[in-house]
């Protein structure tokens, strides 16, 4: 039988660690708001975005653009994209999983992986694997499209030195906030955006482009790259807020019934020794007469 | 009334501008260039500098960094990475920023840094054009 005293420490100490839990849930719910928000911003963006592509591949030869270039795959690069901070759950590994399981795909294939890490907890968990190539670590509070930018250029900096012949983009795609899914996005070689039916090719054809097609693709395309970039780096953000609200959650309620039941077993040691106590007071009496 | 043409400026962080105006001047890839109502269809780059466009009486700059813009349907979308109005534009945060690339610039200069120079050039524009953005009103 534990001690009164010592039951009573740990609800306190339990107690204690529901506080924060809960206040963690509550910080993060707001955090996924503004992710949210920050996301939903960016989507007019994009949706411009992918219609200019399609209206400029739909209008030109799309293979002669070295950043389209399909090669044989000897090498590939991955883009891991995680969170800076832990406590989400499962959240991190789910995505770190992935990465070793598409390593050990291309290691059973013969294809050189090297891995590129966005955010701490992946390169934390990655740099055993002795791939890692490069790392950026604690931008992913506050990033913004230079962040992207620098990891866009260094990629495809890459793939145009022929070290790498396709790039892969893994990360955690925000469905909800009940679901965030480990996801993997093809990066490099650019694929060709797929135009919506007949109308957008026939616009392509009437619009007047300054400098030529093939310059504004050589603009377009580092740009587009960002915008995926830019963009799974969102996704994460907001999928990392919402799996460490559900897992705070999870970690509240269950502060909750850890208390609950010490709360029983504090009662339980309680009434034990107060009934200790009468046995002693009677038996003292009884002996007395 | 003139015709007008309608105006969006998006950016990452969403749209900066979405008003019908008389006419738009923006810093294209072959120089500036001015789009007025029913333009035919255009797609070009853009390169960091100002954009600038009349209402009636009213006339508004906002620097721009890079980007492209596209005119179709009467409608002018320019898609950017960073828009700022010149009146929002904080003048001596941009001064200094100015003067940090020219440093750099002039260090690149000597260890001949591609990247770097490329990097700060471009920084350079940036706080010019802010500069310009902010004093044309």
């Amino acid at each position: 039988m534990p001690s009164l005293k010592d039951v009573k420490t740990k609800i306190k100490g339990v107690k204690k660690t529901s506080q924060i839990t809960k206040a963690m849930n509550m910080v993060a719910s707001a955090r996924l708001r503004s992710a949210q928000e920050k996301m939903e911003n960016f989507r007019p963006y994009t949706s411009k975005f992918n219609e200019a592509m399609s209206n400029l591949s739909g209008g030109s030869n799309t293979s002669s653009f070295p950043l389209m270039e399909v090669r044989d795959i000897k090498n590939i690069e991955l883009v891991v994209i995680t969170s800076d901070r832990g406590l989400c759950g499962s959240f991190n590994s789910n995505i770190i999983k992935t990465a070793l399981r598409k390593i050990a795909e291309c290691d059973a294939k013969g294809i050189g992986v090297s891995l590129v890490c966005v955010g701490k907890k992946g390169f934390q968990l990655l740099k055993k694997t002795g791939k890692v190539r490069k790392q950026y670590t604690d931008i992913m509070s506050s990033f913004q499209m230079f962040n992207a930018r620098e990891v866009a250029t260094d990629a495809s900096e890459n793939f145009l030195a022929g070290k790498v012949d396709k790039v892969e983009i893994i990360y955690g795609e925000f469905l909800s906030v009940g679901i965030q899914k480990p996801a993997v996005k093809p990066f490099l070689p650019v694929q060709p955006v797929q135009g919506q039916g007949e109308s957008t090719k026939k616009i392509s054809g009437e619009y007047i482009y300054e400098p030529s097609t093939e310059e504004i693709m050589d603009v377009l395309q580092p740009l587009y790259l960002n915008v995926m970039i830019y963009h799974a780096m969102l996704e994460v953000g907001a999928s990392e807020h919402a799996a460490r609200m559900t897992a705070m959650d999870n970690a509240t309620s269950a502060c909750k019934e850890i208390v609950d039941h010490l709360t029983i077993v504090y009662n339980k040691a309680r009434q034990a020794s107060i009934t200790a106590e009468l046995m002693d007071i009677v038996g003292g009496a009884e002996a007395l007469k | 009334m003139a015709q007008q043409i309608r105006l969006e400026v998006v950016t990452p962080n969403g749209a900066a501008v979405s008003e019908d105006v008389d006419i738009v001047n923006a810093p294209g890839y072959g120089g500036d260039f001015g789009v007025l109502a029913n333009h035919a269809p255009f797609l070009s780059t853009i390169k960091i500098g100002i954009l600038s466009y009349e209402r009636g009486q009213k006339r508004e700059n906002l620097m721009i960094s890079g980007g492209f813009c596209e005119v179709s349907n009467n409608t002018i979308t320019f898609l950017v990475e960073s828009a700022e109005f010149g009146k929002q534009i904080d003048v001596s945060r941009a001064m200094k920023a100015k003067e940090r690339a020219e440093k750099r610039l002039a260090e690149a200069a000597q260890h001949s840094e591609s990247i770097n120079r490329t990097r700060a050039e471009a920084a350079l524009q940036r706080a010019l054009a802010r500069l310009k953005a902010a004093n044309v009103n």
